[in-house]
């Protein structure tokens, strides 16, 4: 599904991924462990197209296409989802609004407004959010765990085939941990695939991981199956850091 | 990563009739032109005698020194009274087809069928048609045109009119005064909710014709009143001018909000004075969108004279493409405890330039004034300007004041954001827009706020 062969990328001066290969296929569900500044967040904002990035070297293909000839929002509409590390206020455009322009926009559908409502509705009360959150601004004046919690109400509404998760447990309390987790266990289906960067195992817990790679210095370290989280949670990326 | 957005398809707008006028005067400004409007008005003498010296007023003082440039300004080109070819009526299927076909497209029909307390449609310089509900008039409300409230309630007009914006205010209220026609008059008598919005609509249609409407609204004491005006103009080659005037008395604890939204060709000089006069405990609120001209003037202005008098102002402007949008609001906190609120957005697109200028004054009579300003400016391009130019003059004890003004582009990040869930990059810049001048869209009523949100998208989208 999603092919990435030797990606060289720089912001400005700077090399932050130095020729990282990673193959995720149909169903299956990858954790990328990494220290802060290893280039996690920059991976998933190049998959999508992020203006700041440039890629020097390497391809990125999706279901056998070359994203790279794509503009982020047809690259969206291929059915690649992004959660957000620090996902983004905007003034004056609601939750509920946003959402149904992009959902129109990803089907190629118009959308019958009172049943997406209604359909909104019943996912924001699995995920715990109030219904009046559905007329607020977005992000405007929400919590760190409300943000993080309407990046999986996303995710459930739109229903890509590719979720990227940059953090999403991150800075949660442990009972919000599990909602999410309960979030994207509730999206996951044979049919689709997850990347899921993370700190914290707590949010694996639902979740049948089939891969877990290290991400150190803009290259993949190690590659390997669940057991990979547990080492790290154990012993750190020390291990990890070998001078070639 | 910049997108280049088209200009506006203004085509819808810019509906041009033939011009089928029966009466033009002299080009230019004379004593002869004004004894001769106020002839074929039927102007009580008083009225004849108070152009006269506003001519003479206008004579006299020179143009504005600061603000954008109207050098492109020539009186002696400005025909400036223009008779339509109707006569006034109060029922729509009288109103002559062209006429109508303009007014179809205005949606003035539409808004009547939405059982709107009254509709009083300026074309050209008269009123041609206007209907005011029965229980309006059993209320004791009138809602009339200003020249046949010349006639039917001379005695209110000449105790108010012009009091508030005096001809020596400036050159164009001089020059108002001496050649005003049409417009707009309202009286809620002491204690009367009106409950539904009475709302005119407006616009210039002769090449050349200047527009000096005049609106007068005066709510009693403990009375509520919501007044709408539109207003919408053809393009055409010669430089138009308008320079109307309202004038807004709201009396103890009365209510009164004045929304307009205002649409006007690219070529219109629009110079234009409103000012209200707010007593003991009164509210006045400004809902003022600004679209189109070449260069507009407009800094409604509100007097709080009275104790515990408030205003609460919200504004939009949008420049685009040669437009020099000079917007804002003025407070004058001349009694004890009075607020103020003002909060406006501008937006500058395409090398247009939208200056948002604010004068803040509390006098020495009022202490414990509050006001707080906040102006957010967008600028969508590289060429294009936006300023704010707020101006303090405080003299009264304790006064709480506040200014927030912010000028920024559209966020890259958020841009992104919109984009990841899979809106196309020209709709994320709309969305972002419209959710800028989101806290002034919803003060509107429904279908004035979806006119706004469709004159956005016309300056955003244009032919790509
Ligand atoms: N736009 C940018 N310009 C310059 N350096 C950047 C930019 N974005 C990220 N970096 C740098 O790249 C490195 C990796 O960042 P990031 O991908 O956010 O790391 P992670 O998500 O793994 O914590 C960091 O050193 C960061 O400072
Ligand atoms: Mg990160």
């Amino acid at each position: 599904m999603l092919k990435i062969d030797d990606l060289h990328v720089r912001a400005g001066d700077t090399g932050i991924l130095r020729g990282l290969s990673l193959n995720v296929g149909r169903g299956e569900i990858h954790v990328i462990l990494g220290p802060n500044g290893s280039g996690k967040s920059t991976l998933m904002n190049v998959i999508l197209g992020h203006p700041k990035y440039e890629i020097t070297g390497g391809t990125i293909f999706f279901d056998g296409e070359d994203l790279t000839a794509l503009k982020t929002f047809e690259r969206a509409r291929r059915g690649i989802f992004l959660s957000f590390q620090n996902p983004e206020e905007i003034p004056g455009i609601t939750v509920e609004n946003m959402l149904r322009t992009a959902k129109q926009a990803i089907t190629g559908t118009k959308i019958k407004i009172l049943q997406f409502h209604r359909e909104l509705l019943a996912t924001m009360s699995e995920l715990q959010i109030p219904p009046e959150y559905a007329a607020r601004y977005m992000n405007i004046g929400f919590s760190g765990g409300e943000k993080k919690r309407n990046e999986i109400l996303q995710l459930l509404t739109l229903n890509p085939k590719l979720a990227l998760l940059d953090e999403t447990d991150s800075g949660l309390d442990v009972d919000a941990v599990e909602i999410v987790s309960s979030g994207v266990a509730k999206f996951h289906t044979a049919e689709n695939s997850c990347v899921i960067i993370t700190h914290n195992a707590q949010i694996l817990k639902h979740l049948p991981v089939t891969h877990a790679h290290v991400l150190l210095n803009g290259r993949i370290v190690r590659s390997g199956g669940s057991e990979l989280v547990a080492e790290v949670s154990e012993h750190g990326y020390a291990p990890f850091e070998v001078t070639p | 990563m910049k997108t280049y957005i088209a200009d506006i398809e203004r085509a819808l707008y810019d509906v041009r009739d033939a011009d089928k006028s029966v009466y033009k005067s002299d080009a230019g400004l004379t004593e002869e032109i004004i004894r001769d409007i106020s002839e074929r008005k039927h102007d009580p003498p008083w009225m004849l005698e108070f152009r006269l010296k506003s001519l003479e007023i206008y004579q006299t003082i020179d143009l504005p020194t600061w603000g954008p440039d109207i050098s492109a300004l020539n009186m002696d080109e400005i025909v400036t009274y223009v008779k339509p070819n109707a006569a006034q009526v109060s029922d729509w299927s009288q109103v002559p087809d062209d006429i109508k076909r303009t007014f179809d497209r205005l949606g003035i029909p539409a808004a009547e069928k939405k059982s709107l307390a009254g509709v009083g449609a300026q074309y050209d310089s008269e009123v041609v048609y206007h209907s005011v509900q029965k229980q309006l008039t059993d209320l004791g409300v009138v809602y009339t045109d200003m020249e046949t409230a010349l006639v039917e309630h001379e005695d209110i007009v000449r105790e108010y009119f012009m009091t508030l914006v005096p001809p020596k205010d400036h050159k164009f209220a001089a020059l108002h005064g001496a050649v005003w026609s049409g417009g707009s008059f309202v009286y809620v008598p002491a204690g009367v909710d009106v409950k539904i919005p009475l709302q005119s609509y407006f616009r210039l249609n002769a090449a050349g014709a200047g527009q000096f409407e005049h609106t007068l609204i005066i709510v009693e004491p403990g009375a509520k009143l919501h007044f709408i005006e539109g207003c919408s103009a053809p393009r055409y080659n010669v430089t138009n001018l308008h320079a109307g005037c309202v004038e807004l008395f709201v009396k103890d604890g009365a209510r009164l909000r004045y929304s307009t939204i205002e649409n006007w060709s690219r070529n219109m000089m629009n110079l234009n004075t409103k000012r209200a006069l707010v007593e003991r405990g009164g509210l006045i609120e400004w809902v003022s969108g600004s679209f189109g001209s070449q260069v507009s003037m407009l800094y409604p202005c509100s007097v709080l004279h009275g104790d515990g008098a408030r205003c609460e102002f919200t504004g939009v402007t949008f420049a685009g493409k040669g437009q020099n949008l000079d917007t804002g609001a003025i407070v004058v906190h001349a009694a004890a405890n009075t607020s103020a609120n003002i909060n406006t957005r501008t937006i500058s697109k395409g090398g247009g330039c939208a200056t948002y200028r604010s004068a803040v004054k509390v006098t020495r009579n009022a202490p414990h004034a509050k006001c707080s300003v906040n102006c957010e400016s967008l600028m969508l391009d590289d060429v294009s300007r936006s300023d704010t130019l707020p101006v303090m003059d405080i003299e009264g004890d304790e006064a709480d004041i506040g200014h927030e003004a912010k000028i920024g582009r559209i966020s890259e990040e958020a841009l992104f954001y919109l984009m990841a869930r899979g809106i196309s990059e020209d709709e994320a810049r709309a969305m972002i827009v419209r959710g800028f001048v989101e806290p002034i869209a919803k003060e509107l009523p429904l279908e004035y706020a979806v006119e706004m949100n469709n004159l956005i998208n016309l300056e955003l989208e244009g032919q790509l």
